[in-house]
């Protein structure tokens, strides 16, 4: 793990709101093929974290390198073309499309193909869309319109999109968010699974310590806006404040016990 | 120094009658997120009904008993027509919404026409403020300082209203959310029908205060809907007090603008609308919209290209068209070739609206800058046809590079706002640059050369083009190209997160889009021998958006129907009765309320209906349910 590149690093990432501080400096990085968390209470600055990251807001203050480049300020579309795959809390894909062709957009856009007028799409990437669709699992739901489908495999499909352009890193907002027991387990699952065989980083905001403690690498703990603790699962579970402000005394929470539940 | 104070005074004086329609046409949008294109017929049947009754009940009690009881049977008539016509489309595209109260405006116009003669009639001065008050040598109307009075104690009005009253609370929330609103238990269609009355009452009275001032003729309600949208948008949509403001600064910038600019007078009001939509996109006053609702119930059945045996279909039908010179005269063949032209604007509207969700309210600016262009060519620099044909166009292109950059960059209404502002601003130019444009007398004898002179040589000339268009329109709506505008249509942010420049995507889509309305309006030239002012003109932008929405939106080439249905019934009605905009105007509501999904969106949906028999969403839904356990 040491030896592996480091694909994010974060410095001082300070951002308010009026007066507000929605996230006050925080540091932290994460390496190929890691699969980090970020957790924390409602409000504790996880999504303003991720905007930031992602590029939709821009930070007050701290630095974002992304595999080496300073990214700090810059929009999504030039994130993206670093190689970083994105899903959102809510679900954003194009429903008037079929399935297949949500990737098959994400698929030009990575071949710069966008300015092309005179071919039909049909000619665009349509096995190579047919994959991806398959390695998450929605292979026969290809032609489908998007609109007709049931919010798990939206969650899926967005896994899809966002492995396009080959990503080096995955940001996911509550990537299991309204989903039941079972799909999320799978889908994460899957998602831990692509990104060890493809050596993808993960970074992952979820309310889910049953999936957190299954599948992280590491752990990073936000609260009111600062990072109060960081380390393995072990740790984070052990650190009293983070039982105190988040987890709670009474439960325990331990991935084996899941073990049963999955097929 | 007097003289400047008094055009300041007579500045905001008028700015009275215009704040009190404004404000009424925000309030409406706040709540109802209606944009109310038939503000300005209840405007002008508020003269109108102000008028009779003035006439009839003299003295002072008559005519301010008439001025507000005209008000209060206008109101009624908006509440009556927002049970009736407006209950049933709330859930409608915007757009919709704007296209049914279009073809109300329509119909009270012929209305009107029809009770109370063709001609201006001049209203009594009102009792009591009837003389004018001197002012440095000057003489100021004693009627004009009333209404600078009464506009800000309208605003004190509204604003205890909104802020004191239990009403007024429930507006403010409704225009918040109003379906939290709903969800706490108000009867929200009393309110909505509450808040139009009161709405339409504004704009009526607004109206009726006009007559002492000015002739009650049956043109007001476009001239004043187009002002009003200026000031809406300025002030920003849904806020009162923003209103006010843009009133008075469009009044003043009128009253001014006539002194210092008397050219380019009418292009400053839009020049100062196009610069804050571009600094502040939601208005001084405005708050930043939330993302249009999407409309539930609407089909999201992936487009897919022609099969085979429906392009040889397309294919038949466009040979029968090519026939028609074999049957008909020379009348029905220039018939064909206006429509032609109209499918050629009509498809490259669609292209926009349907493809890239933009709704360009003045597309009419590039269709006439292309007719423009060729009359430029022919007559300046006398090029052949074939040379005038192909360059002409291209000044629709450089208008739509222009204005679309800026377009772009606005949504929704707004940016359906900034176009019309931009369309107003290019008919502004070709009105007053005489020299150049030959204003309102136009550009004469822009004949087309022998070889496509005879009615059904440029027949064939314009259906050979508009079929071109359709076919290349269709190759770009399924090109890679199509679908990155559509995917920034159907997701901004997903669109930004797979690395779409979608402010670029929609900006080439805009200039196609342009170029292609540039090629029509260059034939239209060809046409008609001539080019005016009016193919530039507001009514010929709405004609468009009309064709494609009763095409239907949500279809690939919904735009070619929808132009064919729209144009030969306006010139079959044209022909056949003098009330040709009352019967245009019910179609068009008929159509909004019956079937919402235009002409080529309903057989789409019948089509479906017939093939989709087997139960695939039901076992797909069943082997979720499965998973999910």
């Amino acid at each position: 793990m040491s030896t592996a590149p480091t694909l994010l690093s974060v410095e001082g990432l300070t951002k308010s709101y009026g007066g507000v501080h929605a996230v006050r400096g925080v540091s932290f990085s994460l390496q190929a093929g890691e699969i980090l968390a970020l957790i924390g209470p409602n409000g504790a600055g996880k999504s303003t974290c991720f905007d930031m990251l992602n590029g939709q807001i821009t930070p007050d203050s701290g630095r974002i390198r992304l595999l080496g480049e300073d990214t700090t300020g810059q929009p999504p579309r030039t994130i993206w073309r670093l190689g970083v795959g994105r899903t959102f809390q809510i679900t954003a894909t194009f429903p008037t499309m079929t399935v297949r062709e949500n990737v098959q957009v994400a698929l030009v856009s990575h071949g710069r193909h966008l300015f092309n007028v005179w071919t039909t799409i049909r000619n665009f990437a349509g096995a190579e869309a047919g994959g991806l669709l398959e390695l998450v699992g929605m292979g026969g739901y290809a032609d489908r319109p998007c609109g007709e489908l049931a919010y798990g495999d939206l969650k899926r499909l967005e896994l899809a999109i966002a492995l396009a352009n080959k990503p080096r890193l995955l940001l996911m907002d509550e990537p299991t968010a309204g989903m039941a027991p079972r799909e999320r387990i799978e889908l994460m699952r899957l998602t831990a699974r692509i990104a060890r065989e493809q050596s993808i980083g993960v970074l992952f905001t979820e309310h889910d310590m049953d999936v957190v403690f299954e599948h992280a690498d590491r752990i990073l703990v936000l609260n009111r806006g600062t990072l109060i603790a960081q380390g393995s699962p072990a740790e984070v579970r052990r650190n009293s404040e983070v039982r105190a402000i988040y987890l709670g005394e009474g439960l325990v929470y331990d991935a084996r016990h899941r073990e049963g539940a999955a097929p | 120094m007097a003289f400047f104070v008094v055009q300041f005074l007579t500045g905001l004086a008028s700015a009275a009658s215009l704040f009190l329609v404004a404000s009424g046409l925000s309030i409406i949008f706040g709540v109802t997120r209606i944009v109310n294109f038939a503000h300005g017929a209840f405007y002008m049947l508020g003269a109108y009904v102000a008028y009779t009754l003035t006439e009839r009940f003299a003295g002072a009690f008559g005519f301010w008993g008439g001025i507000v009881a005209a008000a209060i049977v206008v109101a009624v008539i908006g509440a009556v027509v927002e049970i009736v016509l407006l209950r049933r489309i709330y859930h409608a595209p915007e757009l919709f919404q704007l296209l049914a109260t279009f073809g109300l405006t329509l119909m009270v116009e012929d209305l009107v026409v029809l009770t109370w003669g063709p001609n201006d009639l001049l209203g009594r001065r009102a009792p009591g403020f009837k003389g004018a008050v001197d002012f440095f040598g000057q003489s100021v109307p004693s009627y004009d300082l009333f209404l600078i009075v009464f506009g800000p104690v309208v605003l004190g009005i509204l604003w205890l209203l909104f802020q004191r009253t239990r009403w007024g609370v429930l507006v403010r929330a409704a225009t918040q959310d109003r379906d939290m609103v709903a969800a706490l238990g108000v009867n929200q269609k009393w309110l909505f029908t509450s808040v139009f009355a009161v709405g339409v009452f504004l704009a009526a009275l607004g109206g009726a205060l006009q007559i002492p001032r000015d002739a009650v003729n049956h043109a007001m309600d476009l001239r004043v809907i187009v002002d009003v949208f200026v000031v809406v948008v300025i002030g920003g949509l849904g806020s009162i007090l923003g209103a006010f403001v843009a009133a008075v600064l469009v009044s003043e910038l009128n009253a001014f603008g006539i002194l210092i600019f008397p050219k380019i007078s009418i292009i400053l009001v839009f020049l100062v609308m196009a610069v804050v939509l571009i600094v502040r996109p939601w208005g001084l006053f405005g708050k930043r919209e939330a993302p249009a609702r999407r409309t539930p119930g609407l089909t999201v059945n992936p487009w897919r290209p022609l099969t085979g045996s429906e392009r040889l279909a397309a294919c038949a039908l466009l040979l029968c068209a090519a026939a028609l010179p074999l049957v008909g005269g020379n009348y029905a063949v220039s018939v064909g070739s206006e429509i032609a032209i109209f499918v050629i604007f009509a498809i490259s509207l669609h292209v926009l609206m349907a493809v890239g969700g933009l709704a360009s309210f003045g597309h009419a600016a590039y269709f006439g800058l292309g007719a423009y262009g060729v009359a430029f060519l022919a007559k300046m620099a006398g090029l052949p046809m074939i040379a005038c044909l192909l360059l002409g166009p291209l000044l629709g292109c450089v208008g739509a590079a222009v204005f679309g950059f800026f377009a772009v960059q606005l949504s929704g209404v707004y940016f359906a706002m900034l176009t019309l502002a931009f369309a107003q601003i290019v008919w502004s130019v070709a009105f007053q640059w005489v020299e150049v444009t030959g204003g309102d007398n136009g550009i004469l004898s822009v004949w087309p050369e022998r070889w496509a002179a005879s009615p059904s040589h440029f027949y064939w000339l314009t259906l050979a083009i508009a079929a071109l268009a359709a076919v290349g329109l269709r190759i770009l709506v399924f090109s890679p190209f199509g679908f990155a505008l559509r995917a920034m249509r159907d997701s901004p942010l997903r669109s930004e997160a797979i690395g779409i420049n979608g402010k670029r995507i929609q900006w080439t889509a805009f200039v196609i889009s342009g170029t292609v309305a540039g090629v029509a309006g260059a034939l239209f030239a060809y046409l008609k021998g001539s080019v005016f002012p009016d193919s530039l003109g507001i009514p010929l932008s709405v004609d468009a958006l009309v064709m494609v929405l009763l095409g239907g939106v949500e279809t690939v080439s919904g735009g070619i129907i929808g132009a064919i249905v729209y144009k030969a019934l306006n010139i079959w009605l044209v022909s056949q009765t003098d009330l040709s905009k009352l019967v245009l105007g019910a179609f068009i509501v008929l159509i909004v309320v019956a079937f919402p999904k235009g002409v080529v969106g309903m057989l789409e949906m019948i089509r479906h209906r017939h093939r989709d028999g087997t139960p695939k969403a039901t076992s797909l839904i069943a082997s979720r349910i499965e998973t999910a356990e």
